[in-house]
């Protein structure tokens, strides 16, 4: 359909089912997304609780206050919640380590998920984080391999789960507790791979040429959207979150409580098989006839073009192939 | 034309007849940059690209590997058809696509890791090979989806994972797609733990990033090359952020086994023998799959923090056979239910 009355219908459609604008570049979301006075998890979760018990320890070691665990009185129901928690001022920054979660936070938020699956109640995760802390004393105490068995926990645990990412969401950090039944994202948040610093640093070997690396990740809800990576953006008050924090909430209620509502008439066994299946589809490579010598060949094909090898399968982050 | 047939040596000779004539070469002759004895090619291939003197591990590409790992050299390589795309039409220093295709040209592989079906000491098994050579082994979408498969036709056969890791982690130049591969490969690890297979992992120089914070932390058995560094940020990253002063054997393999992140240091010439033993030992042909496998938590030490069955697992024996083949497909609880 052509016609403005169409488009607006479609945009509100749109809207409704979280398809998100494409408006601001990657660096701005890059800024929004790191804004100061942007609502952080415990923002939220005051707002979305009528009451909040915050929940303390690894019982292994320590407490990572970068991971802020507990559960909450959500709607009349029990929910609970692990989030990454950046500090507003100077003290509360340096206290919660800029939101870079070292081992014993993943640890806490694996107690978390433990309790919640026993109990059978959802459980809600919101991103937030630069990035795993890098430091000596979380790779002695096993910073890979608490990401991979958080990551492993949220594949398997038995109930409802959805993830939010509320503002930065950079690297394994963040993937640590975003492998959910739904994955949504507030549309002036960002979602890659690595900070636009690190891959700067990595990649062009200047940490300066951030705005750069970002403009090439696209870490944006909109890039997110398109790759099926987040099943819904959810929009932000006029001016971003950081404008109004109640407003923020509001919207993340909104979101959270259809896809609540969706996740629970489902069955049990095919919600989690749908999870396993939603990560195990995304990517996006190119896959030859079986046997063409084309694909043994190295070098031999064009990789801009595929050239006539190319078959047309494709894994894609289509929306409407990944079934969305 | 299925590639299922084709027997192991048509398979190789055309791989081979494909390879540049650099990469064709059995190896480069070397000189050990600890204790400086000069090698030729035929010695490295000889000794595992090891140092006889002084016990270095020199780099060592995928398919060297695998001839070194399985019984008579023998190995079938599945989906070499795959290869990377540019989802985000990305430039760094230079295009994506141009970046992929020199270093097919230069390693001769399509992607980072290799999966082939082998034996290793006559224990029939899966096993993914990464390559540090192609760009850095990183983990793009290819490698996760080839990971993927691995577990999956681990599964369809009934044998064991194996994998020997060596990357810096996610692939950049994909963006947020390779932090899925993350995602995707844990998946499909989980999977195989459905299974009841085992997997074994044999972390190589260097395992970092994306790939340690993934699968390749998620072995039942996790065996590590001397010297490897096994970290989530490597030293240059943490230096760089926290300006903290490393230890010299920050990361290394050793210290790592003394931290409790791995079961031994072991040695490429000895990693036959140990990775045929642990699976001779282990495995258990035929085991039914867990119909719902508890939900366990074990911290990186191996101390269980939280163990939870849901009363299925230990009921799935008394119940009708139709019923515990429901079950042991994933479908326990509605089965439960519906009875």
């Amino acid at each position: 359909m052509k016609s403005a009355g169409g488009r607006f219908v479609r945009r509100i459609a749109d809207r409704l089912q979280g398809a998100p604008e494409e408006t601001s570049s990657s660096w701005d979301a890059v800024q929004t997304a790191r804004h100061q006075d942007r609502p952080y998890p415990l923002d939220y979760i005051s707002r979305l609780c009528t009451e909040f018990e915050e929940l303390h320890g690894d019982r292994a070691f320590g407490d990572d206050p970068a991971i802020v665990c507990g559960v909450g009185r959500y709607h009349d129901e029990p929910v609970a919640f692990i989030g990454e928690q950046k500090g507003r001022d100077t003290q509360e920054r340096t206290f919660r380590n800029f939101g870079m979660p070292s081992p014993e936070g993943y640890r806490k938020a694996l107690r978390v998920m433990a309790l919640a699956e026993k109990l059978d109640i959802p459980l809600v995760t919101l991103i937030d984080t630069p990035g795993a802390f890098p430091g000596a004393g979380a790779e002695q105490r096993g910073q890979g391999g608490a990401i991979a068995r958080s990551i492993a926990a949220m594949v398997r645990i038995a109930v409802p789960t959805v993830a939010v990412i509320v503002g930065e969401g950079s690297s394994g950090g963040a993937l640590a507790i975003g492998v959910a039944d739904r994955v949504l994202m507030f549309s002036g948040s960002t979602y890659s791979v690595i900070s636009p610093e690190g891959g700067a640093a990595i990649l062009w070997r200047d940490a300066g040429k951030a705005r750069l690396a970002a403009g090439a990740f696209r870490p944006t809800a909109a890039t997110c959207y398109r790759f099926g990576i987040v099943d819904a953006v959810i929009p932000e008050p006029k001016g971003g979150a950081q404008r109004d924090h109640d407003e923020a909430a509001r919207l993340l209620d909104q979101y959270l409580q259809r896809q609540f509502k969706e996740l629970r008439a489902l069955p049990n066994a095919d919600r989690l098989r749908q999870r396993r299946e939603r990560f195990r589809r995304l990517g996006a490579h190119r896959e030859f006839a079986i046997g063409d010598p084309a694909a043994v060949a190295s070098g031999r094909v064009d990789f801009a073009t595929g050239g006539a090898q190319e078959s047309p399968k494709q894994i894609s982050g289509d929306p409407a192939q990944n079934g969305r | 034309m299925s590639q299922k047939h084709i027997h192991v040596t048509v398979d190789r000779l055309k791989r081979i007849a494909h390879i540049p004539e650099k990469a064709k070469r059995p190896a480069d002759d070397g000189t050990c940059p600890r204790c400086e004895t000069h090698y030729r090619g035929e010695e490295m291939v000889r000794n595992a690209r090891v140092c006889t003197a002084c016990g270095h591990h020199f780099p060592i590409t995928a398919r060297a590997r695998l001839d070194h790992l399985a019984d008579r050299e023998e190995w079938r390589e599945l989906w070499t058809e795959l290869r990377a795309s540019d989802p985000l039409q990305f430039v760094d220093l230079e295009p994506y696509p141009q970046r992929a295709r020199k270093a097919e040209t230069s390693t001769g592989l399509g992607e980072a890791v290799v999966v082939a079906e082998l034996e290793i000491k006559g224990q029939p098994c899966v096993a993914a090979i990464m390559d540090f050579t192609f760009m850095g082994g990183s983990m793009g979408s290819v490698v996760g989806e080839k990971i993927a498969r691995a577990c999956e036709r681990a599964i369809e056969l009934g044998v064991p994972l194996v994998t020997v890791t060596s990357s810096g982690g996610a692939r950049m130049q994909e963006g947020v797609l390779a932090l899925m591969q993350m995602a995707k490969t844990v998946v499909a690890f989980e999977e195989m733990n459905d299974a009841r297979l085992p997997v074994i992992v044999v972390l190589a120089h260097p395992t970092t990033g994306g790939v340690w914070a993934s699968f390749a932390a998620l072995g039942d058995v996790t065996y590590a090359e001397p010297g490897a560094l096994i970290a989530f940020s490597g030293p240059r990253v943490i230096e760089q952020t926290t300006r903290e002063k490393l230890p010299p054997d920050f990361g290394l393999a050793e210290s790592q086994l003394h931290n409790g992140q791995i079961d031994d240091v072991v040695d490429r010439r000895e990693m036959p023998d140990r990775v045929g033993k642990v699976l001779r030992i282990m495995h258990r042909p035929g085991l039914e799959p867990a119909a719902a496998f508890p939900f366990q938590l074990t911290q990186a030490g191996g101390d269980v923090v939280g163990k939870m069955a849901h009363g299925v697992a230990q009921t799935v024996t008394q119940l009708p056979k139709k019923i515990a083949d429901k079950m042991s497909r994933g479908e326990a609880r509605d089965a439960e239910e519906s009875e």
